[in-house]
């Protein structure tokens, strides 16, 4: 072996090593841990940094076609009996840790003051598009079901399914009560269309889309999230990894 | 003359063949924490980039609107379109083969990307955990560089040396591949100035604040990020491109490591020790000593 071949030899396998490697670290626990670990990092600092209002827009600055993604119609036989009748029969229950249950019809949604905006969608895959949502606050229908105390949790049970598996979501009570956390009820002023989530679904802005739970059944109040379905906090992130603080 | 003098003046002004100390601690540290932090980030970002393998310009930017960059695919064929320009790029980019023998149309080959295989939740996993590393090793290099004097001793860039006529020399000098020797050696010239001065002031900066701009929290809590890039995709546009822009970069350094002398300048970033190039003089023989 002459000096060229052992060079040539070592940076093959050092090419080698660092594919494979990439592949074997990102797979060893204790690196998935201390990755998983910046989560808390960026939750905290953006706590911190990003306390106020998310940007909304011009109607002008709207996208001309606001692309549907994930479930476009839950193939549940409620759901869709509910859908062939225009959901006058649906109700949107509230429940869990709170003194007032609460059954609520669109109509009886509708009578909640309203607050509409215009503002962006950033799916997690990269793209944006802008439309208007208007809907209720979440945190006044949280405020008539009258939480425990020991609420830490919202989660939203969704009528969608990705095999046998139902869509849901939680996201914490700071959150649920900011002033843009909004359950739509329409969207660019018009009834929630089928493959946006009809009849209802989360605006929870300043979270990436997987966050913005469609085809919200009930809305449960909770202490922990960690003893629900795979105890990540919502389909995504049980399913694929993703991270439940999705403000980046 | 006192015996001491020709040592002092030695130490004073190194020449050609000298060990001379070149570069400090912290830069050493920095220097080879970018090589790991950038290479995880680009390879991460790759994957990213192809969950949606599209640019735009402006505030949104999806499917139905118009992107001026892609990567896409045919049934056959891989390509990148720029503006209205199409190249096929079948096997490496849009359309490839992975290390399974299976055919794949992602954007990026699996040999480029963290993890290989398509996975948008571990990249980003990766890639936002190694964020922090890239921010803060940035923060903490530029304020031990203010304290040390690094920047102002080294980075410094005079009139003189700025002038075109300069700066022509300067080019030309190294596009025949003349390289300084001796005391020359040690400061930097000024293309090695401004080349470092950009990644340190402008291109490391701009992929930070257009990540930043890329988080939806972000951006409510500071929106001047919107509208300095101009929106988000427009920010996830500037994203990309100052990452092609870092690379371009990478490539020179290489090339330029290489051809001024591998051995002698990788020692100079581990050791921080570098031997000044150029013959050494030859010894003065008094004749009266003969």
């Amino acid at each position: 072996m002459n000096r060229r071949d052992l060079i040539s030899g070592l940076s093959l396998g050092a090419g080698g090593l660092l594919l494979g490697g990439c592949d074997r670290l990102n797979a060893d626990p204790n690196v998935r841990k201390i990755l998983v670990g910046a989560e808390g990092l960026h939750l905290r600092s953006q706590r911190l940094l990003a306390s106020g209002l998310a940007r909304e827009y011009r109607r002008d600055q709207m996208s001309p076609v606001f692309r549907t993604n994930g479930n476009t119609r839950p193939a549940s036989v409620d759901w869709q009996a509910h859908a062939a009748t225009n959901f006058v029969d649906w109700r949107l229950v509230v429940d869990g840790l709170v003194a007032k249950p609460l059954n609520l019809s669109l109509r009886d949604l509708g009578a909640f003051p309203q607050r509409a905006q215009i503002t962006r969608h950033d799916c997690v895959e990269g793209w944006s598009a802008i439309g208007k949502w208007q809907g209720p606050l979440l945190g006044d229908l949280l405020k008539a079901a009258d939480l425990s105390d020991r609420v830490r949790y919202i989660v939203f049970h969704c009528a969608d399914t990705f095999g046998s598996r139902p869509y849901y979501e939680s996201i914490d009570l700071y959150d649920a009560f900011h002033p843009q956390t909004i359950m739509a009820l329409l969207m660019n002023d018009r009834r929630l269309p089928i493959g946006h989530g009809a009849p209802i679904r989360l605006r929870v802005e300043r979270h990436l889309g997987y966050k913005h739970a469609k085809f919200v059944m009930r809305v449960e109040a909770r202490e922990r999230i960690d003893n629900l379905y795979q105890g990540q906090g919502g389909y995504w992130e049980d399913a694929a990894g993703y991270q439940w603080y999705a403000g980046i | 003359m006192p015996e001491s003098e020709p040592s002092t003046m030695l130490e004073s002004s190194p020449g050609p063949g000298d060990l001379v100390k070149r570069h400090r601690l912290s830069t050493r540290l920095w220097h080879w924490l970018n090589v790991v932090t950038l290479a995880v980030m680009m390879m991460s970002g790759l994957m990213i980039f192809n969950a949606h393998p599209r640019l735009y310009w402006g505030q949104y930017g999806a499917n139905a609107d118009p992107a001026w960059f892609e990567i896409g695919s045919s049934r056959t064929t891989g390509f990148v379109q720029a503006g209205p320009l199409r190249v096929e790029t079948t096997g490496v980019l849009g359309h490839w083969t992975d290390q399974d023998g299976n055919i794949q149309r992602h954007a990026f080959p699996y040999w480029i990307t963290i993890p290989s295989r398509y996975n948008l939740a571990d990249a980003r996993l990766w890639h936002l955990a190694f964020a922090w590393v890239l921010g803060v090793s940035l923060l903490a290099y530029m304020a031990v560089s203010l304290v040390n004097r690094h920047f102002k001793r080294d980075l410094t860039i005079s009139r003189a040396e700025i002038r075109t006529a300069h700066v022509w020399a300067d080019i030309k000098d190294h596009a025949r591949l003349r390289f300084p020797t001796g005391a020359a050696a040690m400061r930097y010239n000024i293309l090695q100035k401004l080349a470092y001065a950009s990644v340190l002031f402008v291109m490391l900066p701009l992929i930070i604040f257009t990540g930043l701009a890329l988080s939806p929290a972000m951006d409510s809590g500071w929106q001047w990020l919107l509208d300095i890039f101009g929106g988000r995709q427009s920010a996830r546009s500037l994203h990309f491109i100052a990452m092609v822009a870092l690379l371009g970069f990478f490539v020179v350094h290489i090339a330029m490591v290489v051809l001024a002398g591998p051995i002698n300048e990788l020692r100079s970033m581990i050791s921080g020790y570098y031997r000044l190039p150029g013959k050494p003089p030859e010894p003065v023989i008094e004749e009266g000593v003969r």
